[in-house]
């Protein structure tokens, strides 16, 4: 199925992406090419056939219910773009949000 | 005694559907070592998987999982032994990884049902839909600095349980019956402490209405995030009306989230999810499929404390309380702890009135739940014992009850620090007794002349001179005789 | 005694432990080299400081007589995909600015714990995605070959991708082993684009722990050395179960050099027909060819397999990996660490940092696999896609009922001149198509090179295995490795 404009559009919002104005036709182009070859997997008849959730055969690895972790928050917001600091309480800071 | 909003061209019903998002009572969190507890400061109880750093894993909490399933049994559910967790996507400030995992399309317990005991004697059974885990999002402060949000992760990755309700419940009453009893049922379990002031258990309500007698739904309004079961009932009712106005008014209800502002009884759609949802749901790769087994689970069930439904059928068959004490008692765990405790050894109806009168009403005037009672489950006990064995009586016990409330003193220590056993002496009664006759012929004169019910008059005035303290049935024996000699 | 550089690991741990050099001096001709060859590109961050660091610690530890192994005073260098505690961590994105993760991944803590010197951070296709390593922020690596004819003449060609930087740094002699991570193909394509050996392991076998995702169910870490031993000898210290990460098998790890040489008398190799493409060159069929002839020489026996649903595996490939990129990569958010491009409102600095921060090919895919997974597609192209991995799994399954390894080319071609295929992504992804079925199916795989086309470029060949059954496979690809006797160097290097 053949990607328009509005489709990028769309999914660049829904992913967060920024896609200037004279970029999203080309794009369009290139996201149809690539749903069109994609879409030869039609010719596969997948009746009955589970979809694969892991290529692993194993059982889920439990983890003991004790806190071995946490209690590091000079580490969470070593990296921080634009952290309080942390004498102003430490926490992450984002532009602000209108609920 | 259904509920009803009157429109403009007949009445209307409410159809409500409930989530309710309970904090599962865990150590650490669901795919991550760091602690649940609240009230940490802010980024403490952040581990790095938390912060979604890059090449972060998740690895499940067994316990959290046990919790879940323990919930589902409570709930009478279905116990699915494959469930999935998927990723939810979406971006906001504090959801680090941009995505929450949560389980979709195949959630760890199935259908179940929750009875409703109706003020009225009735039962109304509500069925759920579905529980499934899912991963709390962090927090967001809005109105610390004029330009930012500051976010804290927290809470970002502690397990919670979503509870959906199939769209059963039909009144705002009803909705708060429904909360209070799935809250209990988790704090029998001891799978969620239910608190909603401290954000454990948050409810998001979907209210359509329709008129009576329609069959089909019609469109629906979420409020989110409603933290008290008051206020649930309040949007409930404040919506259910706004939506019958509007189509009183011609218009249209359209699908979309609200908000709840409990001070000015209003609602009104929440800004940051005008957008229409994608949310891209796929099977966290992550993540291996959560695979139990029936053993597994029948262990879990066998391990299950007794439960409210159960707990209030033996009060009723083996104590022989009415239904509605019963239904009183076990109403709250600490409740019916304290009521077996107090009743061990003694009376179980008496024990029943005592916790039901005396002690609700004491704790009612002071404002304190039965957590903080002043009178321990073991002095109740105790002072059951003395009224039983007739060291004080009835009558007395309620002032010793009183004082027990107030000092936390004993029963026993307060009796003997006042004097207040009761007198079995029959010299000490027959004296006082003599007195009394003696003192009032005119009396003497209308009980002897047939007025049988003056004896009540002179018991009152045995009493006042022992202080209340004589035992009733030996002052009663001895009047009668006196009096008929 | 050839130069320092152009040893093996195992002749480098051998010569150590003889005393004949330490593993100072080692590294610091490593270190000569990597700043020699800086037009390479091959690294994003190099860091001598450490290596010499941890060189002499080396050095002491085997003075004390606490040597640790084959890999200890080893110089490697390291994917800038795995976060490195302290030491800049790209992933060869503009989006992780100025990240230093104060913690180590898995894998390379073990190679640290091994005595293994890092000598940098290698560049990569940005987030991994690419088979050219000319999607990196960094700018592209260029490949120490360099080819005749064929338009290729004094051209800089690719290294292959994602991990070009690593094979391009092994391949040049600048370092004696690399990691590198593989997804569809980012060890064993670029392994081939550089004449050395690259091997996937199963996955599962590798920890996924503090390495930068891709897609999850398919990303695997694995060393590219220029011998099979050396290979065998990095994933025996690389490979092992790790708690923190669920899809680590608890699968106990042997020595894989032990049973290197045994010999390939009776072993059944199985020979896919559905790997024979219209249009390959002829030169890699007869490479191919060529490839049975060695094995059968020394006693395998060769039977032709059907894989029926290999041509799927590529179009469902990018649908399965892209679709939990999409979701991987929206952590990068500009909050927490890396890039922040400022914004009026928190959508618009996401959208403006993610914007910026994604280069063209990661913006492509992030965005292909946010479609697939959108409402009414999910079903038509994840499921679909997931269905398809299934049967692709199966195929592979009968296959090695029959026989106990695959043979295979690894790349439908040698290595093309930089800014080739750029016009065109689906081009640009058939480089994979080789590789990409056994990422499919989690099965540990490896690229031995085997020969030079007629430009003078090397080719390789792939060996695919059972699910952990990197022993047998180790074993095939030694024998492969004898029979090829491969010696040819790129013009830069030694």
């Amino acid at each position: 199925m053949p990607i328009n404009i509005n489709d990028v559009k769309k999914i660049a919002f829904l992913a967060r992406i920024r896609v200037p104005d004279d970029a999203l036709e080309p794009l369009a182009g290139e996201l149809s090419n690539i749903i069109g070859w994609v879409e030869q997997l039609s010719e596969v008849d997948t009746d009955g056939v589970q979809p694969m959730t892991s290529v692993a055969d194993m059982t889920w690895p439990r983890r003991a219910d004790t806190v071995s972790d946490g209690d590091c928050a000079d580490d969470v917001l070593a990296n921080a773009t634009e952290p309080e600091k942390k004498s102003d309480g430490g926490f992450y800071t984002v532009p602000k949000v209108i609920e | 005694m259904s509920y009803t909003i009157k429109g403009k061209t007949g009445d209307w019903e409410v159809v409500i559907g409930l989530e309710i998002h309970a904090q599962i009572i865990s150590q650490s969190k669901l795919f991550s070592g760091a602690a649940t507890a609240f009230g940490a400061g802010p980024n403490t109880q952040v581990s790095l998987v938390d912060a979604a750093m890059p090449g972060m894993l998740p690895v499940i909490n067994e316990e959290c999982v046990r919790q879940a399933v323990k919930t589902g049994l409570g709930l009478k559910a279905k116990i699915n032994l494959h469930s999935v967790f998927e990723r939810k996507n979406y971006f906001y400030a504090d959801l680090p990884q941009g995505y929450q995992i949560s389980q979709f399309a195949e959630p760890v317990v199935g259908e179940g049902k929750v009875v409703l005991d109706m003020a009225d004697g009735n039962v109304r059974e509500i069925g759920i839909e579905r529980l499934h885990m899912e991963q709390d999002a962090g927090k967001s402060m809005h109105d610390q600095d004029p330009k930012r949000t500051f976010v804290d992760l927290n809470r970002s990755g502690v397990a919670l349980m979503e509870i959906v309700s199939k769209p059963d419940l039909r009144s705002p009453e009803e909705a708060g019956l429904y909360l209070r009893k799935v809250r209990s049922i988790m704090r029998y379990l001891g799978t969620c402490d239910g608190n909603m002031d401290e954000g454990s258990m948050r409810v998001d309500v979907n209210v359509s209405v329709r008129p009576i007698g329609e069959t089909e739904l019609r469109t629906r309004t979420e409020i989110k995030n409603l933290n008290s079961v008051r206020f649930v009932m309040q949007a409930i009712k404040h919506e259910a009306e706004r939506q019958v106005q509007a189509y009183d008014d011609g218009e249209e209800i359209i699908q979309q989230t609200l908000l709840y502002d409990s001070q000015k009884d209003e609602t009104r759609p929440m800004r940051s999810k005008e957008f229409a949802h994608d949310y891209r749901y796929f099977p966290d790769p992550d993540l291996l499929p959560l695979v139990l087994t029936q053993d597994e689970v029948e262990a879990i069930r066998g391990a299950l404390p007794e439960l409210p439904d159960d707990k209030k059928q033996r009060f009723i068959d083996d104590f022989g309380l009415s239904a509605y004490d019963a239904g009183v008692l076990v109403a709250e765990r600490e409740t019916a702890v304290y009521f077996e405790r107090a009743a061990d050894g003694n009376d179980a109806k008496i024990a029943a009135n005592w916790v039901t009168g005396n002690l609700f009403g004491a704790l009612n005037k002071a404002g304190k739940s039965i957590a903080e009672s002043p009178v321990s489950a073991d002095a109740m006990n105790e002072l059951l014992g003395l009224i039983a064995d007739g060291t004080i009586s009835g009558r007395i016990a309620k002032d010793v009850f009183e004082a027990m409330f107030e000092t936390g003193k004993a029963a026993k220590d307060i009796v003997t620090e006042q004097g207040l056993e009761q007198i079995t002496d029959s010299g000490e009664i027959e004296a006082a007794v003599d007195r009394v006759i003696a003192a009032n012929p005119d009396q003497v004169a209308d009980f002897q002349g047939g007025n049988e019910k003056a004896i009540g008059w002179f018991v009152g005035q045995i009493m006042k001179a022992t202080g209340g303290k004589a035992n009733p049935k030996l002052v009663n024996e001895l009047l009668r005789a006196k009096l008929k000699g | 005694m050839s130069t320092l550089t152009d040893l093996t690991i195992t002749a480098a741990a051998a010569g150590m432990a003889k005393g004949y050099f330490t593993s100072e001096e080692l590294t610091i001709a490593h270190v000569e080299a990597m700043e020699q060859a800086a037009d390479l590109n091959a690294f994003i961050t190099e860091t001598p400081e450490i290596a010499l660091e941890r060189a002499k610690e080396s050095d002491a530890r085997r003075a004390a007589g606490n040597a640790q192994g084959t890999m200890d005073g080893i110089p490697i260098a390291v994917k800038d995909l795995f976060c490195t505690e302290g030491v800049l961590t790209t992933a060869g994105s503009h989006i992780l600015d100025g990240f230093r993760p104060t913690y180590e991944s898995t894998v390379t803590t073990k190679l640290r714990d091994a005595g293994a010197v890092m000598l940098g951070k290698t560049n990569l296709d940005e987030f991994a995605m690419g088979s050219a390593n000319i999607t990196s922020y960094y700018g592209p690596v260029k490949n120490p070959w360099k080819g005749q004819g064929d338009g290729k003449d004094g051209k800089d060609l690719v290294p292959g991708g994602s991990s070009g930087g690593s094979a391009a740094a092994v391949a040049a002699r600048i370092a004696l082993g690399a990691t590198g991570t593989d997804t569809g193909g980012s060890i064993r394509q670029p392994a081939s684009f550089t004449g050395i050996v690259g091997l996937k392991p199963t996955y599962g076998r590798c920890s996924r722990w503090g390495i930068v995702a891709f897609a999850s169910s398919l990303d695997q870490a694995g060393p590219l050395t220029r011998t099979v031993e050396d290979a065998a000898h990095m994933l025996t210290v690389m490979a092992g179960h790790d708690a923190k990460d669920s899809t680590s098998a608890p699968i106990a790890v042997p020595d894989f050099a032990a049973g290197l040489n045994a010999g390939v008398k009776g072993l059944k190799v199985g020979i896919p027909k559905e790997y024979t493409l219209d249009g390959m060159p002829s030169e890699i069929q007869a490479l191919w060819t060529q490839g049975m002839d060695w094995l059968k020489d020394q006693g395998a026996e060769c039977a032709p397999v059907s894989l029926p649903h290999t041509k799927y595996a590529l179009p469902a490939y990018y649908i399965v990996a892209p679709a939990e990129a999409s979701s991987n990569l929206a952590r990068y958010d500009g909050v927490r660490y890396g890039l922040r491009v400022a914004g009026d409102s928190l959508d618009e600095m996401y959208e403006a940092t993610r914007g910026e921060g994604f280069g063209d090919e990661v913006r492509r895919r992030v965005l292909i696999g946010t479609y697939v997974l959108s409402a009414g597609y999910y079903d038509a192209y994840y499921i679909k896609a997931q269905r398809v991995r299934t049967l692709i799994a199966e195929d592979f399954r009968k296959a090695f009922e029959q026989v106990d390894v695959l043979l295979t080319p690894t790349a439908p071609s040698a290595a093309f001149a930089i800014g080739e295929k750029m016009d065109d992504p689906v081009a640009m992804y058939l480089n994979d198509v080789f590789t990409v079925p056994a990422s499919m199916a989690g099965l540990p795989a490896i690229s031995i090179p085997a020969g030079l086309d007629s430009g003078g470029l090397p080719l390789g060949l792939q060996l695919i295995a059972k699910p952990f059954d990197e022993e047998t496979l180790l074993r095939a690809a030694a024998a492969l490795e004898a029979a090829a006797g491969f010696d040819a160097k790129p013009g830069g290097a030694g």
